[in-house]
């Protein structure tokens, strides 16, 4: 009966913590936290460790934003998300920044009013079946059982597949990762689908992982990338910009471990002086310190690092670069240049 | 709050508002309606800012855009171009069919366990008062999720079945008892059908007219005409005759194993009968208490007296304690398949596509109108929980007018 | 007839026999048995069937439960140990143990702070549940606890949960200064009091926010069985006052405040529970002042608070129509206006009624806490589905975990059930 007082512990809290201001920057630095958006546990690209700690892919944008920003890669929050919750909590300024592997889509962008930043991962969407079933492409799978992650494009996709290669399916819906594994794994449903990442990812968390195999066919076009609200262009500058500093320190050779020594001093690569602040003023535009994109990289290292630490072939997750590979390298990564 | 003492003579004056109980309640009144309209303006207030800022607006026309997704169990016909309207309308359908078919299981599951409860055999008391006290205790979200992965995990699959020594094998040939669900034989209408259906549901009428006339004769004439082996056998000989007459118009179609699954048959999906069992057992626990309160509530006496005027024992059950007790069972028994219909909702954790999956799960999801479907899966579940209430108003009005 | 016979009839016995004791099958053991176990044909097969059933289940359960191992630390090793016998697996319970209670965000170090809060809260329950049995003085620390137990789980300055705790105070002491004016003028004057020690005591938080801090855990972190907990007890404890308003209103005279109170529960009951959790979840942020934010939790706790009271309320609804007409009538009687009358003669008598039902609420609203599950948040069974069942040591285990959740809640709520029954015995005191 007597527990009212939290609330109003609470309400005195509230009260205390000051009027809120427009801008997403000023409310981060003022709050000295990054609230970032992401999956409840997907491995490799995020889920918290055996000690509470969240790591992966995305959660590598979340820390070097913070690190952008706040200078402290550790000033993240955390804010686990489903397919469903995930733009209400962007809209409703629960979170700054939504890294939970999404895909842009028209609607997305425009109905929805949401503002992707980049891209951090091409993918697409793929199907993974048991060995046993002896299934060698998605055409074959008429009348087949299939898992799916609701709340996604993938839910969308596959009615479309399907329906266009006029075969059945039985949709069984799923909320999360977490709880289509079992139902895959027991057989349960013969097929799970999601993005060929995502799957990857699910696969390198069975006991088994070499008996399952991912059909070739790659039915839709998934560009991955953290997204922030409409409106807040400067905070959209800065998310942007981060990830394409992630993007070009790969391209430039910057990594976590000379980027201590290349911003030390102005060096000969004019890009890199810019991009590192030590030529130019590019962070002072961004409204940020000028060893912003320093402290990015220092994060977690630059995009490529990244990819590999938490996702790339010798992690469990194996992904090849692919399509995300650098352009010089036959990839789509192409950050635009630092001027 | 009556007052006893003359009214103070006088003029108005603005204290009295307060002290005065004549004004006071209306200043009350004010008062509350006054905070009542600045809450309400002032939240949509906000919601108009809100939405303003993130450039969206309240709007239903989503609804007759086509869904773009499937749903496994469909009732009406359904494809992933049908609109969002038609996926809410699959919802509402699976969710009144969880719930109806919860109802029936849990009534049979209750009654027996409450009368048993009350059996003088220790074990069985014992053993039922611990079903009573594991279910009633536990959330009925874990009972489902535990059905769930236990089916999944426990049954066989199908790919069990396949092979030449297969580790599973299918009940009878028509029966396959599968991690995804359940298969058997549906039956298939052939042309002259109709007459055999008819003529059941003839036969159907016909006991319960026969029956009535068999009170009839009891209560006028004082003649005990027997009515269970007559009612028997009226509802099955008329119909096999006419099944037989007709040239056997209704056949059977077995599931067969093809490809990734059984194919033919009728299907209940896993998820159907996970949440229909935990749903069933577990308000069954409730229903069960309420029984055996009810048989407790009507008194020995009553059990005595008619047992005196030389009633046997099923009798004494059937035209003096049943009576009596239903009026005590009844409306606490609405009000658990009130909550199992609530409930229903939980079928979201094992996918089970009711409306709270559909059109407050996929199409939320898919088109980001979360106001509009929250209020829409509100106005669904408000208008199911308020006409039951209506229609238990009537049953409990209807039965207080016997009460004297 | 007459006593001559015994003197006349040669067979009539003149002593009288000891008492024979009844024969072997109407007597201890056996004769329970014949009465309990075998009385009929349908009893013995009843009890036959039964003896199978719990065979069966112990002989299934047993050996499993037996082999169980402790100590390994995935189900891989654990099925390597058991060497594809029968066998639990409850290792993962060892090995997630402050998982399944903390959450995984919870800070390690900090564990003793919410073990803490749940030892304090049993003794400020204590003379609440037993008040006969405990002192008096005691009530004291029971309205102390939930400013501590605030600051022992989030954390945070020491001054926050203090601000509160003295403006409750401060509008307790107005309260008491204006009532012998009239009722109405005590709240009044006690939330004013209120509002302005809090506003106040803003600024002393904003100052120091280092006094006697321990680390600040957003409330985001908390999960595991602790959040149940917490979502049970708050909420409990805030629906009943509200609950209490809300029957109160609903019997009142005043026709605009009746018609509130009855839309309100009214709604709130023929709603599903997780349909407010979706409102709390996805809907709530947009009719707040823009910019707010309140963090998940709280708009949980808000949300579960009023579905509950709306249930509690019509529980003290029919407390209050049971009372017999006399004692308003009474009440009125000695000149007592409404709210005196209804704080001294009606609510004791009446809650005293509800108990049953108030506890029956109680139960199911703690029953219903894991509902949080479905909106992501990490609660117990959020924390088996998620975290636990989806990592590569453990998944696949099912029955350890479901048996372990399924066995916190019994206790807990069967202890509260057996709870009230001997509450109800205990006040059978009435003229009833």
């Amino acid at each position: 009966m007597k527990k009212i007082a939290i609330l109003g512990a609470m309400t005195v809290a509230g009260l205390s913590a000051g009027a809120v201001s427009a801008s997403t920057l000023e409310d981060v630095k003022a709050r000295g936290k990054l609230n970032c958006g992401v999956t409840t546990g997907l491995v490799g690209f995020a889920a918290p460790n055996a000690n509470g700690e969240w790591e992966g892919f995305d959660v590598g944008v979340c820390r070097a934003v913070a690190a952008a920003v706040l200078g402290d890669p550790t000033a993240v929050e955390f804010v686990p998300t489903t397919g469903k919750t995930r733009f209400t909590a962007l809209a409703s300024g629960e979170i700054d920044l939504l890294a939970r592997n999404t895909t842009w889509t028209f609607s997305r962008d425009v109905d929805l009013k949401f503002e992707f930043v980049g891209i951090n991962y091409y993918d697409g969407q793929g199907f993974m079946v048991p060995k046993e079933l002896g299934v060698s492409s998605a055409k074959e799978l008429d009348g087949a059982t299939v898992c799916i992650q609701t709340g996604t494009t993938t839910e969308l996709n596959l009615a479309d597949f399907f329906r266009a290669n006029n075969i059945s399916y039985e949709p069984v819906p799923i909320e999360t990762n977490a709880e289509a594994q079992p139902l895959y794994l027991e057989g349960a449903c013969d097929v799970y689908t999601t993005d060929a990442s995502g799957l990857a990812a699910t696969r390198a968390a069975f006991e088994n992982p070499g008996d399952h195999v991912v059909l070739p066919e790659i039915i839709s076009k998934e560009p991955l990338g953290p997204l922030v609200r409409h409106g807040d262009n400067d905070w959209a500058d800065i998310n942007r910009w981060v990830l394409n500093a992630l993007i070009a320190a790969e391209e430039l050779g910057v990594t976590s471990a000379n980027v201590a020594e290349m911003s030390a001093s102005a060096g000969n690569n004019p890009e890199i002086n810019r991009l590192l602040g030590t030529e130019g003023t590019l962070g002072e535009m961004l409204g940020l310190e000028a060893d912003w994109a320093k402290n990015a990289i220092m994060a977690g290292g630059n995009y490529g690092e990244l990819f590999e630490k938490n996702i790339g072939e010798n992690t469990p997750i194996g992904l090849a670069r692919g399509l995300n590979a650098q352009w010089t390298e036959g990839g789509l990564l192409y950050s635009p240049p630092f001027r | 709050m009556s007052t006893l003492s003359d009214p103070p003579s006088g003029s108005f004056q603005l204290s009295m508002l307060i002290n005065d109980t004549r004004y006071r309640s209306y200043t009350f009144q004010f008062v509350a309606l006054v905070l009542l309209v600045a809450a309400m303006a002032y939240l949509g207030w906000n919601l108009v800012q809100n939405l303003t800022a993130a450039g969206l607006n309240i709007s239903y026309q989503f609804l007759g855009e086509p869904a773009g997704y499937d749903i496994n169990q469909t009732l009406i016909s359904y494809t992933s171009q049908s609109t969002h309207w038609r996926a809410s309308l699959v919802g509402v359908l699976n969710t009144l069919l969880v719930a109806f078919l919860g109802c029936i299981m849990a009534t049979i599951i209750g009654v027996v366990v409450g009368v048993l409860r009350l059996s003088n055999n220790w074990i069985v008391r014992k053993l039922t008062s611990f079903y009573v006290e594991i279910f009633r205790n536990v959330p009925v979200l874990i009972w489902i999720l535990i059905i769930m992965a236990v089916f999944v995990a426990v049954l066989p699959q199908p790919r069990d079945f396949r092979g030449d020594n297969p580790e599973a094998s299918m009940v009878l040939d028509a029966f396959a008892f599968t991690g995804r669900g359940f298969y058997s034989p549906a039956p298939i209408f052939g042309p002259g059908s109709g007459v055999v259906i008819a003529v059941f549901l003839a036969s159907i009428v016909g006991i319960f007219a026969f029956r009535k006339h068999a009170r009839k004769a009891l209560f006028e004439r004082g003649q005990l005409i027997p009515t269970f082996w007559p009612s028997v056998a009226l509802f099955f000989i008329p119909a096999i005759l006419a099944f037989f007459i007709m040239g056997r118009p209704i056949g059977l179609d077995y599931p067969e194993l093809k490809g990734f699954n059984f194919q033919g048959g009728i299907f209940m999906r896993n998820s159907l009968i996970a949440l229909w069992f935990a749903l069933s057992i577990y308000t069954a626990a409730f229903i069960a208490e309420n029984v055996r309160a009810g048989i407790l509530a009507v008194s020995k006496g009553q059990t005595e007296a008619a047992a005196s005027l030389g009633l046997r024992p099923n009798r004494i059950m059937n035209l003096v304690v049943l009576p009596q007790a239903l009026r005590v069972i009844i409306p606490p028994l609405i009000s658990h398949y009130l909550n199992l219909t609530k409930n229903s909702s939980l079928a979201i954790a094992v996918g089970y596509m009711d409306l709270t999956g559909t059109l407050g799960g996929i199409t939320l999801n898919q088109t980001g109108r979360a106001i509009e479907c929250v209020v829409l899966l509100m106005l669904f579940y408000l208008t199911i929980s308020l006409s039951i209430s209506a229609l238990m108003n009537v049953y409990n009005n209807s039965v207080k007018l016997q009460e004297r | 007839m007459s006593d001559t016979h015994a003197q006349t009839v040669a067979f009539v016995r003149q002593e009288m026999l000891p008492e024979q004791p009844p024969p072997a099958s109407e007597q201890g053991v056996i004769k329970w048995m014949r009465q309990n176990l075998f009385d009929g044909w349908l009893n013995t097969l009843l009890t036959v069937l039964s003896l199978y059933f719990i065979y069966k289940i112990v002989a299934g359960a047993w050996p499993w439960f037996a082999n169980g191992i402790w100590t390994t630390s995935s189900l891989a090793e654990c099925r390597e140990l058991l060497e594809g016998g029968v066998g639990a697996c409850f290792s993962v319970l060892t090995e997630r143990w402050n998982q399944l209670l903390f959450g995984f965000k919870y800070p390690p170090d900090q564990y003793w702070r919410p073990t803490l809060a749940f030892v304090l809260l049993l003794i400020a329950m204590a003379p609440v549940l037993f008040s006969k049995k405990f002192p008096r003085q005691m009530f004291i620390f029971t309205g102390l606890f939930p400013f501590i137990a605030f600051w022992l789980i989030w954390g945070g300055s020491l001054l926050t949960p203090l601000v509160a705790l003295l403006g409750f105070v401060a509008g307790y002491v107005a309260f008491k200064k204006f009532e012998y004016q009239s009722f109405a003028m005590g709240m009044i004057a006690g939330l004013l009091a209120t509002v302005i020690v809090w506003w106040l005591g803003g600024f002393i938080t904003g100052a120091a926010p280092g006094f006697m801090a321990l680390e600040a855990v957003p409330s985001r972190d908390l999960g595991g069985f602790m959040l149940n907990i917490i979502l049970g007890t708050v909420c409990v404890s805030l629906s009943l006052p509200i609950g209490i308003l809300l029957a109160l209103g609903r019997q009142s005279d005043m026709i605009i405040i009746k018609w509130i109170c009855v839309v309100f529960i009214e709604f709130i009951r023929g709603v599903p529970l997780i349909t407010l959790l979706f409102v709390a979840n996805v809907v709530l942020a947009y009719f707040l002042p823009p910019g707010t934010n309140f963090d998940l939790v709280l708009r949980v706790i808000i949300m579960i608070t009023m579905f509950s009271s709306a249930y509690i309320a019509e529980v003290i609804r029919g407390g209050l129509a049971a009372l017999p007409r006399g004692q308003y009538e009474a009440a009125d009687s000695l000149g007592l206006d409404y709210a005196q009358s209804t704080r001294l003669i009606i609510m004791p008598q009446a809650l005293k009624i509800s108990i049953p039902g108030i506890v029956n609420v109680a139960v199911g609203l703690f029953k219903d806490t894991v509902l949080v599950s479905v909106i992501s948040m990490f609660d117990l069974v959020g924390m088996i589905r998620g975290p636990i069942l989806a990592s590569t040591e453990w998944n696949g285990v099912y029955w350890e975990l479901w048996g372990f959740a399924v066995l916190l809640f019994f206790v807990v709520c069967y202890g509260i059930s057996q709870y009230s029954q001997w509450l109800e015995r205990e006040l059978a005191t009435d003229h009833r």
